[in-house]
């Protein structure tokens, strides 16, 4: 066996890497461009998955719908940075993870600055309002909103809020004096 | 009118437009790519229907999962249904969910509150 040191150091990551996704029983993570095909990949994989383990009807149809809006959300909303910027550039980091009682989808991707404040003030409405106020919000949103260019309709965090009827927790990093990386988590309820 | 017949997808629902045979009806999934484009021909039908319609329309939705972007266009067709109802003539909206899917049939609810056209929620 060949010991080239930078190749075990990375090995070592790898296993690293390895023993940190099963601690934190996480069961999917890609990064890069989400595009349709990735997202329709994702959703028939872990659907495969939770008829596998016997998951109810009711959440497998949760956690498909909290999968397309978040990988929707990147797909449309990742902010494309310079190209030879590869980190960042119109891309996203997805994870899916189980646990006993619950799945948590998370999402990760750049967004530019003058965005942090209209996401923080839409996801602060969201978590302050309950089952009934959310349902109002859709319906505003639905008919005085307008499919963006992108096919975006602004419907996707308060559709996650209401599908899980739990609160949206995010997190903003900044990269870069002008951008920030986004985390939101969605959590599902197994035993819906 | 020319009849619209597509095809539903793992991602693109089924949609039946015959005015002549009188089958309106969209099911299955919907979250297609491109959502605009996807549905135009069938707006633009609408459009067109609505010149000069039946005297009783029974349009059908039969969906398993939409996405939000594709909640928005039901709206927009729902709606044409409605410019249709509010001219005088007969229009139903015949919403049928799965019987363990509260959240599709409660979709139903929210758009029957939303729209003006007479709404049947029906269970299978």
């Amino acid at each position: 066996m060949t010991r080239d040191k930078n190749l075990t150091g990375f090995l070592e990551f790898v296993y690293e890497f390895y023993k940190t996704m099963k601690a934190h029983e996480i069961t999917l993570v890609y990064e890069g461009e989400i595009t349709h095909q990735i997202t329709k990949a994702f959703t028939s994989l872990t659907g495969s998955n939770m008829s596998k383990e016997m998951e109810s009807d009711n959440v497998q149809r949760k956690v498909f719908h909290v999968m397309v809006e978040c990988l929707q959300n990147i797909s449309k909303h990742a902010d494309t940075f310079a190209k030879n910027d590869f980190l960042y550039s119109g891309r996203g980091i997805f994870l899916v993870s189980k646990a006993k009682e619950e799945y948590n989808v998370t999402t990760g991707n750049v967004i530019d600055n003058n965005k942090i404040e209209e996401i923080t003030s839409l996801l602060e409405q969201i978590n302050s309002l309950n089952k009934e106020g959310l349902k109002e919000l859709y319906k505003n949103q639905m008919k005085e909103g307008r499919l963006s260019e992108k096919g975006g309709a602004g419907l996707g965090f308060i559709d996650i809020a209401r599908k899980t009827g739990k609160k949206l927790i995010y997190d903003f990093h900044p990269v870069s004096e002008t951008a920030s990386f986004f985390l939101l988590t969605s959590t599902i309820s197994r035993t819906l | 009118m020319e009849p619209i017949k597509i095809k539903g997808t793992d991602d693109t629902p089924e949609i039946m437009l015959d005015a002549g045979n009188d089958v309106f009806e969209i099911s299955g999934r919907s979250l297609p790519e491109d959502v605009t484009s996807f549905f135009e021909p069938v707006i633009n039908w609408l459009d067109e229907y609505a010149e000069n319609p039946k005297p009783k329309t029974e349009f059908v939705f039969k969906l398993t999962y939409f996405n939000t972007a594709s909640s928005k266009v039901l709206l927009d067709i729902l709606m044409k249904l409605e410019d249709i109802s509010s001219s005088g003539k007969e229009v139903i909206v015949k919403w049928h969910y799965p019987e363990d899917d509260e959240d599709m049939k409660e979709a139903g609810e929210e758009y029957a509150d939303i729209v003006d056209v007479e709404f049947d929620q029906l269970s299978y």
